[in-house]
């Protein structure tokens, strides 16, 4: 018996430690992930593996783009500093699983808001920071003017698990279009076999191709159809069951979207403690206890907006200045005739 | 039989220690799932699957359920396992021979390319050969026809196909003229063992084998025509093949880099096989008078197989595994529309990988099972 007595010992001593992880899961807490980002000292961020404008990484591996920018703004309120941010790049495939399984803590990745996705896989869309749709790039020699010149027999490359491939499906069933659909897992493998000439047009969101345009070997031999094709709201996505959590991405987001809207940015953030204006001083934290409601102290929105600047700015910063999409669109403020519109902040 | 206590307990123990951590496992499992308010369940097999497939062996649209499309993708998966452990047997043999060739200039090529091929990581080669060799292919306007009917493109390698009228009476045929062959080879068993008299078994085979299917086209009705591919233009710089049938280059550069691949472990099985018959086997045998042909058939390939088979059966099994890596070039295979597009679209990750690693077992197993078969049959019956 003895001789197995160090066996039954060390399986005891497992059975235990496998309970005391057991009861932790079930002791969730409000707001465990605020608990733990501040614990970590660095806010969990889910990217994409490379997208100009969204979110990119150079070189020296610093991440820029809107997407981006979310996450920055997240940390600046909560940890105080914008740059206390770990990214982590994802495929389309492996986003959702990335942020239900805890390895992040806000998926930030042009990532198109549906009713299926909300409700049924665990996930909550806290906001839309870019209003997007399906589009079409064709070669020029193409001839293609618009995508009612489609033939039976046309083939699409796309990525793989996302709405375009839905989208794509809809869109050929209701022209009536036979088609090949080429899906691939990471977007530079659709480009490469779009450039090769493998697929006679690349499908995603307009913002994507106009941002991949720029990887091809010429990109002026290429040009993106007029028309698009579906409603791709994109927007940061966090777990469901935390609310607290949910409602500090949201709100960094929708601080970023109120400041530009009130003409707070960057630079003249401190001077606007001494604006007239209420919703002004309540933006820049002179002005009632918004923090509190959050958890946070109550400069949180102000750190945001000196330190990554409203939404204006890092569109400007990302998507602008970089080419790729240079006219605002339906991203503009609804006081410019474009459809961003956030609840106010007060 | 005695039960032995003592060798009980620590098996019962380790049983209770797999249990516990499988119940715990899938206990953690469930709470995470309902504190985040995921519901678990197969029912979304059945719902309306709403994408569509590059390529399929049964009829598939978004329309047809999420079940079908694991259908989709298994069949695919097994039609790239199947092509390519068939090619790689093949050049695995010839290349295995090769190198036991006394040829210097055989032997050094054949060790070249397996040095080559077997310690380059196969996601690269098939990144090569998709996307290297893919874009020095034509485009279909500019794609010579091979034969005539043949065209390699940078969209696919289109063949003619053939379309049957009275199929089924062709099959019959077939399935006829094997039976015979069977009958013919249990005939000319009992002759030999009675009489001593040999019959060409392998003359008659093929005899019957176009002799049936011949008389199912002259007298049975079947008949056949064939659909040319066609080049259609798409747009003013824009073409493709209309008919016949479009192999796409997904498939071909997969099957391409797998069977090359792993062509070069059967290889070496094949070498180690046959350079592990004992050399006095082959002398014994040519001296009670067997021609080198016998010698090969009757006396080294036996044994040599008996060598070669348990490891390839691990490199048949290795195949069908990597086909998973389909999914880095848009090749449809389970991982890539189940374990892919399904999962992304269902969010049923728990639920459709349980499924895709049952399938993968199932299929190595099939693999083995079939392989252990033979190699019983081929072992050594000692009596």
């Amino acid at each position: 018996m003895f001789k197995y007595l160090k066996q039954l010992t060390s399986l005891v001593a497992m059975v235990a430690v496998l309970f005391t992880f057991t009861t932790e899961t079930m002791a969730a807490k409000k707001s465990k992930t605020l608990k733990n980002t501040q614990k970590k000292g660095f806010v969990r961020c889910g990217v994409s593996q490379g997208l100009p404008g969204f979110s990119n990484a150079d070189a020296a591996g610093n991440w820029t783009g809107v997407d981006v920018d979310v996450c920055r703004a997240v940390a600046a309120a909560v940890l105080g500093d914008a740059n206390k941010v770990k990214f982590t790049p994802l495929s389309a495939k492996e986003r959702f699983t990335a942020l239900t399984s805890n390895e992040i803590d806000i998926l930030s990745r042009n990532t198109t808001w549906t009713l299926s996705r909300d409700a049924d896989i665990g996930l909550t869309f806290v906001g839309v920071n870019f209003y997007d749709g399906q589009g079409f790039m064709v070669r020029k020699n193409s001839g293609y003017s618009s995508v009612n010149d489609f033939k039976n027999g046309i083939s699409a490359c796309t990525n793989l698990g996302t709405t375009t491939e839905l989208n794509m499906r809809d869109f050929f069933n209701s022209k009536g279009i036979s088609y090949e659909p080429v899906t691939f897992e990471k977007a530079d493998e659709v480009v490469a076999a779009y450039d090769a000439g493998r697929c006679d047009t690349y499908t995603t969101d307009k913002s994507g191709l106009a941002a991949q345009r720029i990887k091809l070997s010429s990109p002026d031999d290429h040009v993106v159809l007029p028309e698009t094709i579906s409603k791709e709201p994109l927007g940061p996505v966090v777990r469901q069951g935390d609310s607290v959590w949910e409602d500090i991405v949201r709100w960094s987001l929708n601080v970023m979207i109120e400041a530009e809207e009130y003409g707070v940015n960057s630079a003249n953030a401190d001077s606007m403690k001494t604006s007239d204006n209420p919703a002004v001083k309540r933006l820049v934290g002179a002005e009632g206890e918004l923090g509190a409601a959050l958890g946070l102290d109550n400069d949180w929105s102000l750190r945001i907006i000196k330190q990554v600047g409203n939404y204006g700015e890092s569109y400007k910063r990302n998507i602008a200045d970089t080419g790729i999409l240079p006219d605002r669109g339906p991203n503009e403020l609804w006081t410019k005739g474009g459809i961003l519109y956030v609840p106010p902040a007060r | 039989m005695k039960l032995d206590y003592k060798n009980l307990l620590p098996q019962i123990i380790t049983l209770l220690a797999v249990v516990l951590v499988f119940g715990f496992f899938s206990y953690n499992a469930q709470v995470n799932m309902e504190n985040r308010g995921i519901t678990f369940g197969y029912g979304f097999l059945s719902q309306e699957s709403s994408f569509d497939v590059q390529f399929s062996l049964i009829e598939f649209d978004g329309s047809h359920s999420y079940f079908r499309a694991y259908l989709v993708g298994l069949l695919n998966t097994i039609l790239v396992s199947v092509i390519g452990i068939i090619l790689a047997t093949i050049i695995g043999v010839v290349v295995g021979i090769a190198r036991l060739s006394k040829n210097y200039l055989i032997e050094k090529t054949a060790a070249v390319y397996v040095e080559f091929f077997r310690n380059i990581p196969l996601l690269l080669q098939i990144f090569f050969w998709y996307f290297a060799a893919l874009r020095a292919l034509p485009l279909p306007q500019d794609a010579e026809p091979m034969l005539g009917v043949f065209f390699l493109t940078i969209k696919g390698f289109f063949v003619p196909a053939f379309i049957w009228n009275n199929l089924d009476i062709f099959i019959y045929s077939v399935i006829a003229a094997i039976i015979s062959i069977i009958f013919v080879k249990i005939y000319a068993r009992k002759k030999q063992e009675n009489e001593g008299k040999q019959t060409p078994v392998l003359f008659i085979s093929i005899g019957l084998l176009l002799i049936l299917p011949l008389l199912s086209f002259l007298i049975g009705g079947s008949s056949f025509s064939i659909d040319i591919p066609v080049i259609k233009q798409l747009s003013k710089s824009g073409f493709t093949y209309e008919g016949g049938i479009g192999l796409p280059p997904e498939l071909i550069a997969l099957a391409l880099a797998l069977s090359l691949y792993t062509a070069t472990f059967i290889a070496e099985c094949v070498r180690a096989g046959v350079q592990g018959v004992g050399k006095g086997q082959k002398e014994a045998a040519a001296s009670i008078g067997l021609t080198p042909n016998q010698v090969l058939k009757l006396v080294i390939m036996p044994q040599a197989l008996r060598i070669i088979i348990p490891p390839t059966t691990n490199q048949y099994l290795n195949l069908t595994k990597n086909s998973s890596l389909a999914a880095a070039i848009a090749y449809p295979d389970l991982v890539l529309i189940f374990a892919g597009t399904a999962l992304m679209q269902t969010g049923r990750a728990i639920e459709i990988v349980s499924i895709t690693m049952l399938t993968y077992l199932t299929l190595s197993i099939s693999i083995s099972i079939l392989m252990n078969w033979y190699n019983k049959k081929i072992a050594i019956k000692e009596k």
